[in-house]
């Protein structure tokens, strides 16, 4: 299967602190892929040079064949990555359906003209994106009936999931999550797995995924990347990385 | 307090369909018999008022929805009037133009159709909006705050001393120094009731005016509801989200200086003709504050509130503070509350913002912002952890 992103030699440096080192890294099509790594490692740092809001010091990044490094977050968004964060930003004082609106942002045409006269494309574009918003919201699985409170209103769980609805807005070819199940009950987490397999499965997605509890990363993904301090110590298989000596060490500390 | 409390939530609930029919309803009487009924002093300074409450509006969007801290929006004010002092009166003395002009207007000067140049002036004060917002893309808050405050003082001093030739160049007189631009030229149609105005008869002068605020509502709602408006609260509430969910910042922010201007511009553009003088003396700082006053004391981000809170602060400016100064001299004290309207204003923010800080009419949003920590489940902010590059 092809790539659809493809890091080389990135890395990232705030003055003398190397956060990320040099790293390789690849995502295939319809790829479930985990980055996990003890706290610390790198790992939301090298998120952040994939989705443009930190510019690496050195490598590239490419996707889908074109070259994304450096670029501002709403022409990597454009591109076709979207992402959720760790700490989660939804936009507080807009409601759930709203906040999934504002992802679609970049796939809207509509111009001033159309906005202030109601152009029958920017009546028809308004139509559709409520109409995708509502479907992405029953994708996740928000109530419907919680479409009109405020995206902070809702509980820890359903804020990550709204998370990830305004995320599949821009229709992304893939998806970056960051700790997502942060939070979650086991329950929870649980459906999340399921919902991660089913966006590659019926929309052809692939998921980026950093994530620290290991039932999850171990049932979903094609392939592990274990960062630590920054540089990257094993890839594989989860069989292989989980039988790793230095991943071991790397979570349990070495004996000495 | 209560009580008060329900009512203001109540009638922010009505649909505003409705409201904003009441609302049209009463103004058009007023208008028509308004200037017979009360004294000219008090239809004089509704009509001002009506463009001060554009102005409010305009700054809403910049401030209220975009969440972009400014505090010079008189430059915009500035530049509109000039613009309709410019090509709308004698100034220009060189010059033998006219343009859709009345024929009562002199030969000297540059005379385009009134309407024509409130288009021009909302056009091109939207330009200078992009312009002085521009280099503040990357500023926030506080920051932001300063730099449209500096821009808000050079604009009137630039206009000020802009009387030998432009930064220099040339040596063409534009603003006449502080006489300033005097007569402008009064709106013209070719059609009865409207090609003879004089500012005898205030009439024409207030339907224009709320013909012109009726178009800035408009703009307002319509903008609020779309996919730009939306994308404004976003680059409000979180930069770094908004930004990742693909909202160009940069586009996004420089659209909300140009409309904010616009409107601006706009208002100022009218209230040169209504003051019938371009005087850079009227473009003082304090007029910014008086503006933002009004966006925050309505509701931030509330178009309603705003609408309220900017007839509340320019009545009483235009209007309350007059009969406030008849009040001393009766009881045999010579005192002047016009002396002290700066203090008046800040005991009323103050008021305000220990008494109701979300506004008269709060933007729902707004009011669980400020009242966040008395909400469960209420998210903690989270710092911003990333630098958004523009």
């Amino acid at each position: 299967m092809a790539d659809v992103l493809v890091a080389t030699n990135v890395t990232k440096q705030f003055g003398g602190l190397t956060a990320v080192d040099n790293v390789d890294f690849s995502v295939p099509e319809k790829g479930i892929v985990s980055l996990i790594g003890p706290n610390g490692a790198g790992k939301t740092t090298f998120f952040n040079c994939m989705t443009g809001l930190y510019k690496p010091t050195t490598g590239t990044v490419m996707f889908n064949g074109r070259d994304i490094t450096g670029k501002p977050p709403h022409v990597v968004t454009e591109s076709g990555i979207a992402r959720t964060f760790q700490n989660i930003k939804l936009f507080k004082t807009m409601t759930v359906l709203e906040n999934v609106q504002v992802g679609r942002h970049c796939r809207l045409r509509s111009r001033i003209s159309g906005m202030v006269f109601h152009s029958p494309f920017t009546k028809k574009e308004e139509k559709e994106t409520e109409g995708r918003a509502r479907e992405l919201l029953a994708l996740v699985g928000i109530e419907r009936r919680r479409f009109q409170d405020l995206g902070s209103s809702l509980p820890y769980g359903d804020q990550r999931r709204l998370e990830i609805a305004r995320a599949l807005a821009s229709d992304p070819k893939l998806l970056l999550l960051d700790e997502p199940t942060a939070g979650m009950n086991p329950q929870e987490s649980e459906e999340l797995t399921g919902l991660m397999q089913k966006l590659r499965t019926e929309l052809g997605i692939s998921v980026l995924l950093i994530e620290h509890d290991m039932k999850v990363v171990m049932g979903v993904s094609d392939h592990i990347t274990v960062l630590e301090s920054g540089a990257k110590i094993a890839a594989g298989q989860p069989q292989e990385v989980r039988a790793n000596p230095r991943v071991v060490e790397a979570y349990l500390g070495s004996q000495a | 307090m209560s009580a008060v409390r329900n009512a203001f939530g109540k009638l922010a609930d009505l649909d505003f369909r409705i409201l904003i029919a009441v609302f049209v309803a009463v103004m058009v009487i007023f208008g028509i018999i308004g200037e017979n009924t009360t004294n000219s002093d008090f239809y004089a300074a509704v009509i001002t008022t009506i463009a001060y409450v554009m102005m409010g509006l305009g700054l809403n969007i910049v401030v209220g929805f975009a969440g972009l801290l400014d505090l010079g929006y008189v430059a915009f004010f500035a530049i509109g009037a000039f613009v309709m002092g410019w090509l709308g009166s004698a100034h220009f003395g060189d010059a033998n133009f006219k343009f859709l002009a009345s024929d009562l207007t002199p030969d000297a000067g540059i005379h385009i159709n009134f309407f024509l140049i409130l288009v021009i002036a909302a056009a091109f004060t939207a330009l200078w909006g992009a312009v002085l917002g521009f280099p503040t893309l990357r500023l926030r808050g506080d920051y932001l705050a300063i730099v449209t405050l500096a821009f808000g003082e050079i604009v009137p001093r630039v206009f000020e001393l802009s009387t030998s030739g432009f930064f220099g160049i040339g040596n063409t007189d534009f603003s006449n120094g502080r006489q300033g631009i005097t007569p402008v030229d009064k709106p013209y149609l070719p059609i009865p009731g409207l090609d003879n105005i004089t500012r005898i008869d205030l009439k024409p002068f207030f339907f224009i005016a709320f013909a012109m605020l009726l178009v800035t509502l408009f703009l307002n709602f319509r903008l609020r509801d779309s996919r730009l408006g939306r994308a404004w609260i976003a680059v409000r509430e979180d930069e770094v989200a908004a930004a990742a969910m693909g909202v160009n910042l940069v586009r996004v922010k420089l659209w909300a200086y140009a409309i904010g201007a616009a409107l601006g511009g706009f208002a100022g553009a009218f209230l040169a003709t209504f003051n019938n003088t371009v005087n850079v003396d009227q473009f003082e700082f304090g007029f910014s504050v008086f503006v933002l006053c009004m966006v925050v004391i309505g509701g931030m981000g509330n178009i309603g509130g705003v609408v309220l809170g900017a007839i509340a602060l320019a009545m009483f400016d235009r209007y309350g503070l007059k009969q406030l100064d008849t009040l001393p001299s009766k009881v045999g004290l010579d005192f002047d509350f016009s002396s002290v309207k700066f203090g008046l204003f800040g005991f009323f923010l103050l008021a305000m913002m220990i008494l109701r800080p979300e506004g008269f009419i709060p933007n729902r949003r707004r009011k669980l912002e400020l009242h966040e920590g008395e909400h469960e489940g209420g998210v903690a902010s989270d710092e911003d952890l990333y630098s958004v590059r523009g």
